[in-house]
């Protein structure tokens, strides 16, 4: 998946004198088999440095919009909304931009790999970046305008199946309906691809958000939960759908947050990697210290610090 | 020629020879030299450890250069796939790190570790065997009691050598994240592990407890926002050691002033730059590696465009700062998509702390001299370095105009990654890991 980048081969050329006059000559061939012999930088003589030009001709649109972090400023809703809506059509392309790479978040963080416990530390700054792009839709108020104005093109067709992203065997093997929200268009696929030569991820879905949410709370939560958070998707979908331009809160309003809340379904799907069995881990480990240290305070804080093991037979 | 015959040799030890896709439990994993240089330690993605040791030098007349080469001495499996039933997640058997303990006596020690269990394995060499036993004879088979006539004492006599890695230590069950480093105190008797939110001190002679001495676990998982990176213990300071974060921050400990060293005795910060301001600027910020210098004085580390070196006595900002490869800042969209926005490059310090190296993409790597400011790109890869060649210098274009031996930024291979790197306590020796191939480079200083 490199986007962008085209492999080209490329030759190596002739050696470039520059470097042959920095060597003591005869002791070029010197018997280190299997070893490259390097003299340059440890003889304190250098060469060049690296250029450090800035260079942006090549590099695809979408890099250069995120490198050069623009802020947008934070366009009164209550006031001009026509203006809003030039200000914001004026640069779309951020906009666009940036709910790409919110797809693309939401995306890599449902791919996990089933068999092998997924990268904590990748998990979390992906969380953090969707966190800090919510954050500045937020602010902006643009959050239910770009829906707004995405949910007039874009229909069921344009969601990417939830076959594409992973599920575990035992998901497919206990049948878990997960609701496939149509196929892929390539249709979308060119658009974005003429916005950018960075080709988006192939599986990137402008309704993502909800596909996902839903999705990966199939994969997460038994299905008690499921009816319960179906429930408020619509809700919150539906009021997307009115096109009228609610405020942040009453859009959040009617939801239950605990479902709703994306650092609720981004951690919860970190911390619970596989049906919850991490917390039970983790209240299983801290009653057997409770249980163990049962007389003042003081020693159930130090005991705390030593780790209880296990003694492997 | 006799060289090459050797380079053969090399080759074909720890290089694979499949013209096909390269296989992936062949991934160097980690490299580490041993206190002295002798030993230079690989674990792989298979969990197998393959330790060289460089062979004596000759002092011959005919060839008065020749330095010592780094031959197989040792090959083991450090680690196991395993099942944690718990979780009904694999744990993987990839060698996170290795690092050597100081040699003692005849033999060697090193911890090796995965995901979650530190082992400490002793190498040692065995060179004689007992021979004339009464109770059995050669072969090994038990001798009939009644036919023994005389009585004789058991012999010691040479054999080839043989070298035996045995697992003398088993610290497990104490992580329940991914280990990520691990670390030897200057005290010799305990070491710490790190995992993505915790840090334990455990003592060498005890593998059922282990003390904890970091945490960073909130109490609500929601509100996790940052892990730990990297860790390592003061190189002189038994007491002090630090612990780098995905948010960039460093913290420095100190052990004495309370069990758990939540509270940290400095921070280490700098200020972010708002012109560079971005959404990837947090995960670009993330430190990757963290290493003391050997005098104690600095710390370096390693973020994903960056090395930067900072001076203890100061927390507000680096005192160096390098950049690795800074044409990939307009790219870092399509990296991020790629997820090698996310690679964990490390870095080290040479011998006297004058140079530092880290590694890049397209099997590039890249040394900083401190004192000259100078830096130099080389590149890993057997098509361009025959043995005993001089290294050139490559350099990578971000205009229009490309240059001759210049390579422009797209054309950079991103699946080759060059990670982990070694370089010799006292010597001028370097061993750079690119994906399943070890490459050694020394000076040519006569």
């Amino acid at each position: 998946m490199f986007l962008g980048m085209m492999l080209t081969s490329y030759r190596i050329e002739k050696q470039n004198c520059l470097v042959l006059h920095l060597l003591s000559l005869p002791d070029i061939l010197l018997p280190c088999a299997c070893q490259v012999v390097l003299s340059l930088l440890l003889h304190g003589l250098l060469l060049r440095s690296m250029g450090e030009e800035e260079g942006l001709h090549q590099t695809p649109f979408l890099d250069t919009m995120f490198v050069r972090g623009l802020k947008r400023k934070c366009f009164d809703g209550e006031e001009d909304i026509e203006g809003t809506l030039a200000g914001i059509k004026a640069i779309p392309s951020y906009n666009l931009q940036r709910q790409s790479l919110l797809d693309m978040s939401l995306v890599k963080l449902q791919l996990c790999h089933m068999l092998v416990e997924p990268n904590l530390c990748r998990s979390v700054l992906i969380a953090n970046t969707v966190r800090q792009i919510q954050e500045e839709m937020t602010q902006d108020g643009t959050w239910q305008m770009i829906n707004t104005q995405s949910t007039g093109q874009a229909s069921l067709d344009r969601l990417v199946s939830t076959d594409i992203l992973c599920r575990s065997s035992r998901d497919q093997a206990e049948g878990k309906h997960v609701p496939a929200y149509g196929t892929f268009n390539k249709d979308f696929e060119n658009d974005q691809a003429q916005d950018s030569s960075d080709t988006m991820s192939t599986a990137s879905a402008v309704q993502a958000p909800r596909n996902l949410q839903s999705s990966v709370w199939e994969m997460e939560n038994p299905q008690e939960n499921k009816g319960n958070f179906q429930k408020s998707l619509d809700q919150i979908f539906e009021t997307l759908e009115n096109k009228s331009p609610n405020s942040v809160e009453d859009l959040f309003s009617e939801v239950d947050n605990s479902y709703y809340d994306l650092d609720t379904m981004l951690t919860g799907m970190m911390s619970n990697t596989k049906m919850g069995h991490c917390d039970s881990l983790e209240t299983f480990s801290s009653s057997t210290n409770t249980a163990s240290n049962s007389n003042c305070k003081s020693d159930l804080n130090d005991l705390d610090h030593i780790v209880e093991i296990l003694v492997e037979s | 020629m006799e060289e090459d015959a050797e380079t053969r040799k090399i080759s074909s030890s720890f290089l694979r020879d499949h013209s096909y896709a390269t296989e992936a439990a062949d991934i160097i994993s980690t490299v580490e030299f041993n206190h002295t240089g002798e030993l230079l330690a690989t674990g792989d993605k298979g969990g197998r450890v393959v330790i060289f040791q460089r062979e004596q030098e000759v002092k011959s007349k005919n060839q008065p250069h020749r330095r010592g080469e780094y031959n197989v001495y040792s090959t083991f499996q450090s680690h196991e796939p395993e099942f944690d039933y718990l979780k009904s997640l694999e744990i993987e058997e990839k060698i996170n790190k290795i690092r050597w303990l100081p040699q003692q006596n005849a033999a060697y020690f090193l911890l090796s570790t995965n995901d979650k269990t530190v082992k400490l394995w002793k190498v040692s060499e065995r060179d004689k065997r007992p021979e004339g036993y009464n109770l059995k004879d050669e072969d090994g088979r038990l001798r009939d009691p009644s036919m023994i006539t005389v009585l004789r004492v058991p012999v010691l006599r040479p054999m080839d050598l043989m070298v035996e890695a045995t697992p003398r230590r088993v610290f497990a069950n104490a992580h329940t994240y991914h280990i990520n480093s691990i670390s030897v105190n200057s005290d010799y008797e305990t070491y710490m592990s790190a995992d993505d939110l915790r840090i334990n001190l455990w003592n060498f002679e005890i593998t059922n407890q282990s003390f904890n001495i970091v945490d960073i676990k909130p109490a609500n998982m929601e509100e996790l926002t940052e892990v730990i990176t990297a860790a390592e213990f003061h190189p002189h300071h038994c007491n002090t050691f630090v612990y780098s974060s995905s948010k960039g921050t460093i913290r420095l400990c100190d052990m004495r002033t309370a069990a758990l060293c939540d509270r940290h005795a400095k921070f280490f910060e700098e200020p972010e730059d708002p012109s560079n301001r971005s959404f990837f600027s947090e995960i670009i910020s993330s430190i990757s590696d963290v290493k003391f210098s050997h005098s104690g004085r600095y710390i370096m580390t390693r973020d994903y465009l960056t090395v930067k070196v900072w001076d203890l006595n100061m927390e507000n900002r680096p005192i160096e700062t390098y950049q690795v490869h800074d044409y990939l800042r307009s790219k870092l969209c399509s990296l991020y998509e790629n997820d090698c926005i996310f690679d964990k490059f490390e870095c080290v310090w040479n011998g006297s702390d004058s140079v530092i190296m880290t590694g890049s993409y397209n099997n590039f790597f890249r040394m900083f001299d401190r004192n000259t400011k100078r830096d130099v790109t080389l590149e890993a890869s057997r098509e361009n370095s025959k043995p005993r060649a001089i290294l050139k210098p490559r350099k990578v274009c971000v205009g229009g105009k490309r240059r001759k031996d210049e390579i422009s930024v797209d054309s950079l291979d991103f699946s080759k990654k060059i990670l982990h790197t070694a370089w010799h306590p006292s010597e001028n020796i370097i061993a750079v890991a690119a994906t399943n191939n070890l490459y050694i480079f020394q000076d040519k200083v006569n």
